[in-house]
């Protein structure tokens, strides 16, 4: 009989070890939900969840979505674009309307870096972030260990390389925070430009050479270039980034072991990662997107039992 | 501590027996009825039912493990919540006939929460509920078991527990304990 420390999910940062392994064991049971012919359990039947997001998202909503519905919860959901949020109206109001509507639990996506947490200081409901801004996206975190955990036996002591746009990333934070907790060893590897200054600080290794990471890991975490967040060019064209960060088969072949190869999606082919590496049985991309409905009925389960 | 046994190994043993024998007898050779214990510790009583079963008779028995957590009714009124154990089922219930298997029945809210998640795996024939141990007089829902192996009168502020050797314990044994002694 266990429950998490925090009412809220507002990033990895705030959850202990304990929580974490709890997430995790919840979540094979869901796993185990998801295969049975009819599933869906009914835990969250008398709870209702606003999806408010702010920002665009396709495989996140879509999976708290289904998450939610697999429990049982009531579901509204929300989207800026088409909200009093265009006529001017606050964050906290936004929100403090929608809980009036008797809403148990908010999850959130925002621009902002810290968003769900000024929010969860003004309004009763738990809140679950689902990323924001390029601060923290703790349920991409979590399915990306419980994958890593899933395949490979367990995370602690294991390689784990993120390469990409280190400086936009939300997914990249998260990660270190947690792979770290979990015991794993955690390495950078990006473009100078896109990398953080002071990154060092995490206790990760820092790498510019992409195939010195991918040498080094057992997990590479390939990340796409956010470049709807970058304002100035970063690098002169997508084909150099490609040239030099980019990962194929050809890169894999001349590694002398199998790594295993993850993305959070969604994939910018021929860029961050080519076709044939995102296809390859080297990858486990779409086990990620299954893990991610487990992961985040675990977390809104466990949530909603907390007193 | 005030503590009082209600079974012993030998009993146990022979109430495991008569189970068997019950469940032959009503079953014939299982080719349409599967077992599910349910857990934590409904799936201990299968196990000793499936073993000694395997050495009365050869049979081709199929059960698996249900667990009812995410069913129960008590989430988000009780202090903390459950933590939930494996389900392991590999085949269909549709139109079999189910045996739930139990250590003790006390209020029937388990069994009725394990009966809701026994359907997500299709729509049985029928379902008996086999227990260790009825405590009469305290159920909450219409519940009664078919086949039980001894039946108790006790006090809410009673609780029994069920040894099982293979737990570490020195042997098998079912003892009534006041609460607070617990």
């Amino acid at each position: 009989m266990q429950q998490l420390s925090t009412r809220h999910l507002l990033g990895i940062k705030g959850l202990t070890e304990t929580d974490l392994q709890l997430i995790f064991e919840t979540a094979d049971n869901f796993k185990e939900v998801l295969n049975r012919p009819i599933k869906k359990v009914p835990s969250l039947r008398d709870i209702t969840i606003a999806n408010v997001f702010f920002e665009n998202s396709t495989r996140t909503k879509l999976s708290f979505e289904l998450a939610e519905k697999r429990l049982s919860a009531d579901v509204v959901n929300f989207a800026s674009g088409s909200s009093s949020v265009k006529k001017g109206e606050t964050l906290i109001d936004t929100v403090n309307n929608i809980l009036a509507m008797k809403v148990d639990m908010v999850v959130m996506r925002h621009s902002s870096p810290g968003a769900p947490h000024f929010l969860s200081r003004h309004i009763r409901a738990n809140i679950i972030n689902a990323g924001d801004g390029t601060h923290e996206h703790p349920t991409q975190a979590l399915l990306d260990a419980f994958s890593i955990r899933e395949k490979l036996g367990e995370v602690a002591g294991k390689k784990v390389a993120i390469i990409g746009d280190i400086l936009h990333s939300r997914v990249a934070l998260s990660n270190i925070f947690c792979l770290q907790k979990l015991g794993a060893e955690v390495m950078v590897c990006g473009p100078v430009t896109l990398m953080p200054r002071h990154i060092g600080e995490l206790g990760v290794k820092v790498e510019q050479d992409v195939f010195k990471a991918l040498q080094w890991c057992d997990v590479a975490n390939v990340l796409r270039i956010q470049l709807e967040r970058q304002q100035i060019k970063y690098f002169p064209s997508l084909r150099e980034y490609s040239l030099y960060f980019g990962i194929n088969k050809k890169l894999l072949n001349q590694l002398d072991k199998e790594i295993v190869i993850m993305h959070p999606g969604p994939i910018n082919r021929g860029v961050e990662l080519n076709s044939d590496v995102a296809d390859s049985d080297n990858a486990i991309i779409l086990q990620q997107v299954e893990n991610g409905v487990a992961i985040r009925m675990a977390v809104l389960y466990l949530l909603a039992g907390v007193k | 501590m005030q503590k009082r046994l209600v079974l012993d190994q030998t009993q146990i043993s022979i109430i495991i027996s008569r189970f068997c024998h019950q469940l032959i007898e009503n079953h014939d050779d299982f080719d349409n009825t599967v077992l599910l214990g349910l857990q934590p510790r409904g799936a201990m009583v299968l196990d000793r039912i499936v073993q000694r079963m395997r050495e009365i008779r050869q049979l081709n028995l199929k059960y698996g493990y249900l667990d009812a957590t995410f069913h129960r009714d008590d989430f988000r009124r009780r202090d903390l919540p459950l933590k939930a154990n494996e389900t392991r089922i590999d085949f269909l219930i549709e139109n079999k006939k189910v045996i739930l298997v139990d250590d003790v029945l006390y209020k029937g809210r388990s069994v009725r929460a394990a009966m809701d998640a026994m359907i997500a795996y299709g729509r049985p024939l029928k379902v008996e509920l086999m227990v260790l141990i009825d405590r009469k007089y305290t159920r909450d829902f219409p519940i009664r078991p078919n086949y039980y192996g001894r039946q108790v009168n006790t006090l809410e502020s009673q609780y029994v527990s069920v040894e099982w050797q293979s737990q570490g314990y020195p042997e098998d044994a079912i003892w009534i304990t006041e609460k607070e002694s617990k």
